[in-house]
């Protein structure tokens, strides 16, 4: 009887083992997609940045890194006041579409989802109307008088000469704009997600012992809902960081970010892949150490995508 | 709670104007009579016409949903079975590979893009092929699999440990318990990895931009060359034609889902109401 | 959900199946043309398929320098080009093209003889000309007044109104003739002085642009900016109020021309796209549309267009005398362009 135990115990253990591997080989053939294309694309990068154009190992393409601190300063600087807008605009909104009722929750979600749904360029473009110089909302301005107003009161100023319109387009202003009109959605779909998932009995919990609805919110849900604020800072910066479209389309070329600079290396007016491969790069490790301190404190971009 | 939040509500609903008003912009002068973006001078849908009319943007079109649908099919193949995979597996190997998993979707896709191009062309150049859709469609099912597997993992980790056991006990070969047993169960998660792979297909624009080539060109790369040069409130069509119907696929989803609630909770009212 | 999902693959499906139904006749194979934007008559891409039943795959670039980017990137498989002169030389120079076989290209006998054996191609070997221009100032005077100079390009009281080449060689060639040296001048001081003038002139512009610059003029969005003769006319006549100047100090006549790269798939269906772009019919239909000058010697008296359009596209031979063509720049040269051109719009 122990005898049989022990055999079909081992058979069993042998099977299980063999059954492991089986269940495990599932996934060998994505080990070898991925080997071959993440791992090996990324260290192609790795490799043209250490080289020049002739083939040799070299640093020279870091050494001029210094004249492009500018941009590197600009994009970081850009990605960093859109991110942080889209957490002001972005929290208030979660937090009042995860008060109402389920039914109107979802039509409230759809309609958030709904432009994401649109193609960002489409979405970009959309704002060129409003934001040029003869676009709808200097016509507006004007049509209500407001550039008639400013005129006059500056008439008397030795120099002035009258204005017809704001600058709206082609400033750092207009790409912030475009990168919050792009990723909002992606800031108040985790937030809320997480917002709506904190246990109703910990607020009332709250109230029981005698905390006001500004102490609840400072105490409790903040708290709670700070791994949806992490998701959704690392779904909005990182595109933020690296756009290309959004500068392009509502700067004309003059504000250039680090996706411009990357562009022109590889496709645009100056190729050089070595240098674009370096900027790469450098901007790959920016990504990474800003994203391992976020997820520090939160669940990182998984929970975002799962929603 | 009984109170009106009236502030977060105006506030939330100037953020909803926000979001839409250059989408309502753009569809109202789609309909322009002359080329302006910015002013109206009457209705029509010439440029409608025009669009159906244009060959190229038709041809991307194709493009880009012949890819985004052959993309997300076999990456939620590739991407469920490698879940499968990395469920079974120790936890020393899978933390680092679901690390390497995870760089397509935390990388800029920019770099992502352009990656894979400097891939494409050195491969080409030694082995005799160009940039086209091969090449386009590989480059979508690499940033495809890890939205699948993100979807995949959380519902295999809601499954019994000992389902595999319990289904080989009861005389399953090992074939049948994954397609029968496993599969049915992780469905709810490879649709909707299936669902966000496709629509991270539709809306690339970076990726497609660096590895697609000379030959064929997807509908987000159209537009994008479109913008570049005379704009033609051709653009404005395409937009309101994409809103439509996305508009109508999400109230579509949503009704039912709102139908299928209403359904369960009637069966658990009328199961309570028989105990 | 399953139904929805199942209802929207067959959806999708069908509209794969309905648009690949838009009716492509090819029989005889492609030909992939590789141009600057807005610059055919898109009929005659439909005629040339329609009577050689050869399937045009058309793309566009924005400048020859992105144009190049793209072909030296590689993995890329064009037929046809239409680079400029200085261009084609550093084509030739990097062994890029190929030669045309001209038992294939009859029409070239239609080519006008001041258009061969230029400096870029000597032997006529690799090219066809496809059209010629100059390059000018194309403004509203009703904003800045009348203008005769590359001055008011960097005049501070134009601030906002100006637009900008967005390419290197023209952005400098500006500058360099701006400042009295040679657009294809070599010498470093020179170079950096033309930079220098580029750099200040950054803050006071509106944008860097290309084919944008057609929207912005016409609109009003913009009052000034240097861009080719055929554009002009075609912005002048949705905006009657533009005119265009050629500046005293000079400017730069340029012509573009039509090339095959070396080791295309589809050779002879590329001889026979440039072949039939040549003809006499096909050549004027062409210019009339995009506003450039055309190659073929009979096209100048047979084209019907009024005084005002003759006196831009066919300019007199004192403003002719003006112009400078670009060449080939050494490749250190180069090199400090590109590098400059990063960092001017850095």
């Amino acid at each position: 009887m122990s005898k049989n135990k022990l055999f079909s115990g081992t058979v069993g253990a042998v099977g299980g083992f063999f059954d492991r591997f089986r269940r495990q080989s599932f996934a060998y053939p994505y080990v070898l997609w991925m080997a071959l294309f993440v791992v090996i694309p990324i260290i192609l990068i790795g490799v043209y940045a250490f080289t020049s154009a002739q083939g040799t190992f070299t640093l020279e393409n870091f050494s001029g890194m210094t004249d492009y601190a500018p941009v590197f300063g600009r994009s970081l600087w850009l990605a960093f006041l859109a991110t942080v807008i889209c957490i002001l605009i972005g929290y208030p909104v979660a937090l009042a579409i995860s008060r109402a009722d389920s039914k109107t929750q979802r039509i409230l979600l759809m309609l958030i989802m709904l432009p994401m749904w649109i193609n960002f360029l489409l979405r970009t473009y959309a704002w060129m109307s409003l934001l040029e110089n003869t676009g709808l909302i200097n016509r507006l301005l004007a049509s209500i008088g407001v550039f008639d107003l400013i005129n006059s009161l500056h008439a008397g100023d030795a120099g002035y000469s009258p204005i017809t319109h704001f600058q709206l387009i082609n400033t750092n202003g207009a790409v912030i704009l475009g990168m919050v009109y792009n990723y909002l959605p992606f800031m108040i779909l985790p937030i809320e997600s997480v917002i709506v998932k904190i246990d109703p009995f910990v607020i009332e919990a709250a109230q029981d012992l005698g905390a006001n609805s500004g102490t609840v919110f400072r105490k409790v849900i903040l708290p709670l809902s700070l791994s949806g604020v992490i998701s959704g800072i690392t779904m909005v910066f990182v595109p933020a960081v690296s756009t290309f479209v959004i500068s392009k389309l509502l700067s004309n070329g003059t504000v250039m970010l680090l996706g411009d600079l990357i562009e022109m290396q590889f496709s645009g007016a100056a190729y050089n892949p070595h240098l674009g491969s370096a900027i790469s790069l450098i901007m790959m490790v920016i990504v990474v150490i800003c994203m391992s301190v976020m997820s520090k404190f939160g669940e990182g971009e998984e929970q975002a995508v799962v929603m | 709670m009984t109170k009106k939040y009236t502030g977060g509500k105006i506030f939330a609903a100037l953020t909803y104007v926000f979001l839409y008003a250059p989408i309502i912009v753009l569809i109202v002068f789609s309909f322009n009579a002359t080329k302006s973006r910015t002013i109206w001078s009457g209705f029509t849908l010439d440029w409608y016409r025009e669009l159906f009319h244009d060959s190229l943007i038709m041809s991307s079109l194709q493009t880009t949903l012949l890819v985004s649908v052959i993309a997300s099919l076999i990456a939620a193949v590739i991407g469920t079975f490698a879940a499968i995979g990395f469920y079974n597996m120790k936890k020393n190997w899978r933390s680092p590979l679901l690390l390497v998993n995870n760089i397509p979707v935390v990388n800029a896709d920019i770099i992502t893009g352009v990656s894979l191009s400097l891939l494409f062309v050195s491969a080409g150049a030694l082995m005799g092929f160009q940039l086209g859709f091969g090449t386009l469609l590989i480059a979508h099912i690499s940033f495809d699999i890890p939205y699948v597997i993100l979807s995949v993992m959380p519902k295999l980790y809601q499954l019994d440990r000992n389902l595999f056991e319990a289904a080989q006990d009861l005389g399953c070969t090992w074939f049948q318990t994954v397609y029968k047993v496993i599969i049915p169960e992780i469905m709810p998660g490879i649709i909707n990895g299936l669902l966000i792979a496709f629509t991270m297909s539709v809306d690339d624009f970076v990726i497609s931009y660096f590895t697609a080539g000379s030959s064929v060109q997807t509908l987000s790369m159209t537009i994008y060359a479109m913008t570049r040069r005379r704009i033609s409130p051709k653009i404005n069509a395409i937009s309101t034609l994409l809103f439509a119907v996305v508009l109508i696929l999400l109230v579509i989803v949503n009704v039912r889902e709102a139908r299928q609630h209403k359904a369960e909770i009637k069966k658990e009212k009328m199961l309570k109401g028989t105990n | 959900m399953k139904k929805t999902f199942s209802v929207v693959i067959c959806a999708v499906m069908l509209i794969c199946l309905f648009s690949g139904c838009g009716g492509s006749k090819t029989t005889n194979g492609v030909v992939n043309v590789y141009n600057w934007g807005e610059y055919i008559d898109t009929d005659l891409i439909t005629q040339f398929e329609n009577e050689t039943g050869i399937k045009v795959n058309y793309k566009t670039y924005e400048s020859n320098e992105q144009m190049y980017s793209v072909l030296k990137q590689g993995g890329v498989s064009y037929d046809v080009i239409i680079p400029s002169d200085y261009m084609i030389s550093r084509l030739i120079d990097e062994d890029m093209l190929e030669p045309l076989n001209f038992d294939n290209i009859p029409n070239y006998s239609l080519i006008d003889d001041s258009l061969k054996s230029m400096a870029y191609d000597p032997d006529n070997t690799y090219s066809v000309p496809y059209m010629w221009g100059t390059i000018g100032i194309i403004y509203d005077p009703t904003v800045v007044g009348e203008v005769d100079s590359w001055s008011a390009l960097f005049d501070e009281k134009n601030e906002g109104n100006i637009l900008m080449f967005d390419n290197s060689r023209d952005a400098m060639a500006i500058a360099l003739k701006y400042l009295g040296y040679s657009m294809n001048s070599t010498d470093e001081t020179e170079l950096n002085e033309a930079y220098e003038l580029l750099k200040q002139q950054k803050p006071i512009l509106q944008g860097y642009v290309m084919d944008q610059i057609f929207d912005k003029l016409e609109s009003g969005e913009a009052a000034i900016g240097p861009y080719y003769a055929g554009d002009y006319l075609t912005m002048h006549a949705e905006n009657p109020n533009l005119k265009f100047c050629i500046p005293k100090e000079g400017s730069n006549v340029f012509v573009d021309a039509m090339c095959v790269l070396k080791n295309a798939e589809n050779k002879d269906n590329a001889e026979a796209f440039i072949n039939f772009m040549s003809g006499t019919e096909q050549s004027m239909a062409n210019s009339e549309y995009i506003g450039y000058t055309s190659p073929n010697k009979e096209v100048e008296d047979l084209i019907d267009i009024d005084d005002f359009t003759r006196s831009v596209m066919y300019p007199d031979d004192a403003t002719l005398a003006k112009c400078e063509s670009y060449i080939n720049l050494p490749q250190e040269t180069l090199d400090y362009y590109d590098e400059m051109w990063v960092k001017l719009k850095s």
